[in-house]
């Protein structure tokens, strides 16, 4: 089977987002970065079934700076097999649209003519949500998107995904695009053997294309502030006060 | 500024538009005050010619009562979507940020060859487009974009009101509205087969990102048998269960609970946050709420600096006597506390 995984360079979920001068950029000098959570799990989910089917490769694409050839580095350690780097400067990953990530992914995986493309559901930093489908849609391919559980039978996949309290079950064949959904699994570390194989293993950069942007970034500005809260009480004796105030302040209740 | 026809995607129960779907449909309203264009509803599976009843003010509806649509399949309510698409030609298609809208907007962007502004908190008309506020990096951060049309969007659950009834006037015999029957999904040609449908584990009685309430529990429930306690007061409010990271991660909670940056964004009207202590990831994901309730026994935990009202207090403690209080207080609610 030849799966595809699209995985992104994102600021750890810990870390403080300061907005640079001029309200268009954030500041990334400080920022640590990982593959956005939800790739992992796309990643973990490609060498899966490469493990249980007994055959496959695993191909996973980046786009954006030269710096995401650490996280390439890092899913080829994990197991993958080799990467490409779709070259875009846009230092913080904000950069390009949906549509924009979509062309360039799509025109390199369309030579690529992949079983299964990968994504995760979302990107956690700016998360569009959008890339996996549209990828999809541009390659003329279906797609589930978050997906908790995938089997395959030797034929035909089954995608388990989750819509407003219904768990539904999708069956679909070869080629299919899947955007991973936590709860999925559980990714794995690589190991130190698996980092060094990851040293040798082919990682090709292309110049990405990804076409006019479809939105305009007018601005980035810190989130309202919340009005200062206050400790209502201490202990069982607060309760009474705290619903008074959910009711006749908050209006809540 | 020319005629700008606005076609939204609705979901509905057997007829009954969600929550979600009202709160799309009235922003498109509301726009369409503006523009001066036509109003166009999709609303797709068994009840949908009783949805368009809660349509005030709409010029056009597209409907399939076909039961293929009672289960989601991506592709069969794209090719009703696309004949709906082709025969309005709308500047602007707006649909709900559930998981249903999530997935389809995509398609309706690549066919208009645009990309969608997705989860939207701010809308408005500008200059040949729209303008979206959208939060980012789960609201540590909130981007606006400019949307040249043909554009598409949507809406974050709670974040736009819902409007109703209020508007009479707007409200025309609804005979009058034209309205077009989509084809039902051609079985064979269709890439996707949805061949089972179950409910969810968890509460699955309310979709967190929908619920107006979330009772949520962090560590400090000590062990997965103590959520008990959430659950009661969670259903004497009718709220939704929620969960932080380590809670979903230690295995005590299903994932599909999980509150924050690697979870879901939610912004309910109440959120109480149980034993949670606040990581800035969790925060992110919840801090747009309209009330947040603390309870927490350690003073300096980060949950009371963003909580509107903080109990310092055992969870154990304060947990069942708030769900015995609520219970009184909705019984008797003249007598408030």
């Amino acid at each position: 089977m030849r799966i595809a995984v699209c995985i992104k360079r994102v600021p750890d979920s810990g870390s403080r987002i300061r907005i640079a001068a001029g309200g268009l950029r954030i500041e990334t000098a400080d920022l640590k970065f990982i593959i956005s959570p939800y790739d992992e799990m796309a990643i973990e989910e490609g060498l899966r079934l490469k493990e249980s089917s007994g055959a496959g490769e695993i191909l996973v694409i980046s786009l954006g700076p030269a710096d995401v050839q650490a996280i390439l580095r890092q899913a080829l350690a994990m197991g993958a097999d080799r990467a490409v780097h779709l070259l875009h400067e846009g230092p913080s990953g904000l950069e390009l649209d949906g549509r924009q990530c979509a062309l360039a992914l799509a025109q390199a995986l369309r030579e690529e003519k992949p079983d299964l493309v990968l994504f995760g559901k979302s990107a956690i930093d700016d998360q569009n949500g959008q890339v996996g489908a549209l990828t999809a849609a541009e390659l003329g391919i279906p797609c589930v998107g978050e997906v908790v559980r995938v089997e395959w039978s030797g034929q035909k996949f089954r995608l388990h995904h989750q819509l407003s309290g219904q768990i539904e079950v999708v069956e679909a064949a070869p080629p299919v695009a899947v955007t991973a959904q936590k709860g999925l699994n559980e990714p794995r570390y690589a190991g130190i053997k698996g980092i060094m194989a990851a040293k040798k293993k082919p990682l090709v950069q292309v110049p990405a294309a990804v076409g006019s942007p479809a939105l305009e970034l007018l601005g980035i500005e810190p989130p309202p502030p919340r009005r200062p809260g206050r400790i209502v009480g201490e202990g069982a004796s607060a309760v009474d006060p705290l619903l008074e105030l959910l009711h006749s302040e908050a209006k809540v209740i | 500024m020319s005629d700008i026809n606005i076609l939204v995607f609705l979901e509905h129960q057997q007829g009954a538009l969600k929550r979600p779907a009202k709160e799309t449909a009235a922003a498109a309203r509301g726009l369409a005050v503006h523009s001066g264009g036509k109003l166009g509803a999709v609303i797709l599976g068994s009840g949908a010619s009783r949805g368009q009843c809660e349509l005030p003010g709409f010029d056009r509806i597209f409907l399939s009562e076909d039961r293929a649509y009672d289960t989601f399949n991506g592709e069969a309510v794209w090719g009703a979507l696309a004949a709906a698409l082709e025969e309005f030609r709308p500047s602007l298609v707006l649909l709900s940020a559930s998981a249903v809208g999530r997935e389809i907007a995509p398609r309706v962007a690549h066919a208009l060859k645009t990309a969608v502004a997705a989860d939207i908190t701010g809308l408005r008309l500008a200059a040949g487009g729209i303008e979206v506020k959208r939060p980012i990096y789960a609201g540590k951060a909130i981007a606006t974009y400019r949307c040249p049309f043909p554009a598409v969007a949507t809406l974050r659950p709670h974040a736009f009101p819902a409007g109703g009834g209020d508007d009479p006037a707007s409200s025309p015999s609804q005979a009058t509205v034209p309205v077009t029957v989509l084809p039902a999904p051609e079985a064979g040609s269709l890439r996707l087969q949805v061949v089972e449908t179950r409910t969810a584990p968890g509460t699955g009685r309310v979709e967190l990102t929908e619920a107006d309430i979330i009772v949520s529990g962090g560590r400090g429930m000590r062990g997965p048998e103590h959520f008990g306690l959430l659950e009661d007061l969670s259903k004497t409010l009718g709220a939704a269960l929620g969960a932080s990271r380590a809670v979903c991660d230690a295995g005590w909670r299903p994932h599909s609970e999980q509150v924050g940056q690697t979870g879901k964004t939610v912004c309910p009207k109440l959120y109480i946050a149980c034993g949670i202590s606040g990581a800035i990831q969790h925060l992110a994901g919840m801090s747009s709420s309209k009330c947040i309730v603390a309870i927490n026994k350690d003073p300096a935990a980060p949950i009371f600096q963003v909580a509107d009202y903080g109990i310092v207090g055992d969870v154990f403690e304060i947990v069942p006597l708030l769900n015995e209080k609520v219970k009184k207080y909705l019984h008797e609610p003249v007598s408030a506390p």
